[in-house]
């Protein structure tokens, strides 16, 4: 038995099934935890992808710093339990409908693909994924949207203070 | 090895469920988690295609993405925040003040 196989098996079971936890939980806070664990699980399977760097920065950013700020606010706003589970209306059953529809045509074409990992020699090999690597298509392909979101991070920031703040 | 479409398919199906809880659930904080979700499966679809041509222009758009999802959940999270001030709700349903 693949080894590579049964791991991503495992944590493509996890995945989904905390994922499932994080839209069927009541309270936000359970949410918010079965959120984190998905994030983690994800992790996983990007270093099975031989992503490492993009996995450390999933933790980093994604299961430390944007969790924290969900967590937070999630305390801040004091939220109980759902108190109910709000009626069912059309617009609301199209939309799972449509979510369900699009699993379908999805699932249907990727079975089809076929698709196979690239097979890299061992200098390929050694190359991917490194920090190295990204950094070097980071700032010499890529530098002017380098520059943008460094840019789109600081108007977040302050806009962010702007709308929460009552008066300044 | 593992093929690529199984990463896919893992991807679409997680999408979908993303897509489920933003288009069903009330809470505007667990609709904002879902959205989470959604931008999740991307990256892990832009990732398994990077494996595909096994080069890896794939991470550095997950690394954009992420960037864009952290900056998304600032925002928003503080449009929450001022909007539960306001109304004292976060329920979806509730806020409709600009419908039609």
């Amino acid at each position: 038995m693949n080894i590579e196989l049964v791991l991503f098996g495992v944590f493509a079971v996890m995945t989904l099934l905390s994922a499932g936890l994080v839209i069927t939980a009541r309270s936000p806070i359970n949410s918010a935890m079965a959120l984190v664990s998905t994030f983690f699980f994800l992790a996983g399977i990007y270093v099975l992808l031989w992503a490492h760097t993009v996995a450390a920065v999933q933790v980093l950013v994604y299961a430390g710093a944007i969790m924290v700020l969900f967590l937070f606010v999630i305390m801040l706003l004091n939220l109980g339990d759902a108190p109910h589970r709000g009626k069912p209306t059309a617009t609301r059953l199209l939309g799972g409908a449509s979510a369900v529809g699009l699993l379908a045509v999805l699932a249907v074409t990727l079975g089809r693909m076929n698709a196979q990992p690239a097979q890299l020699d061992a200098k390929g090999q050694a190359a991917f994924g490194t920090m190295a690597a990204i950094g070097e298509t980071i700032f010499t392909t890529w530098l002017l949207p380098f520059e943008a979101v460094s840019l789109l991070l600081l108007v977040a920031m302050v806009g962010a203070v702007v709308v929460a703040k009552s008066r300044i | 090895m593992v093929p690529i479409s199984y990463y896919l398919l893992l991807a679409a199906a997680l999408f979908c469920m993303g897509m489920f809880g933003v288009l069903v659930r009330t809470n505007a904080l667990v609709v904002f988690m879902c959205v989470e979700l959604m931008l999740n499966a991307v990256n892990l679809t832009f990732l398994a295609f990077a494996r595909m041509h096994g080069e890896g222009t794939g991470h550095v758009s997950a690394f954009f993405v992420i960037a864009v999802a952290a900056a998304e959940a600032a925002i928003g999270l503080a449009i929450v925040i001022a909007v539960f001030r306001s109304r004292g709700s976060v329920n979806v349903d509730d806020i409709r003040t600009m419908k039609h």
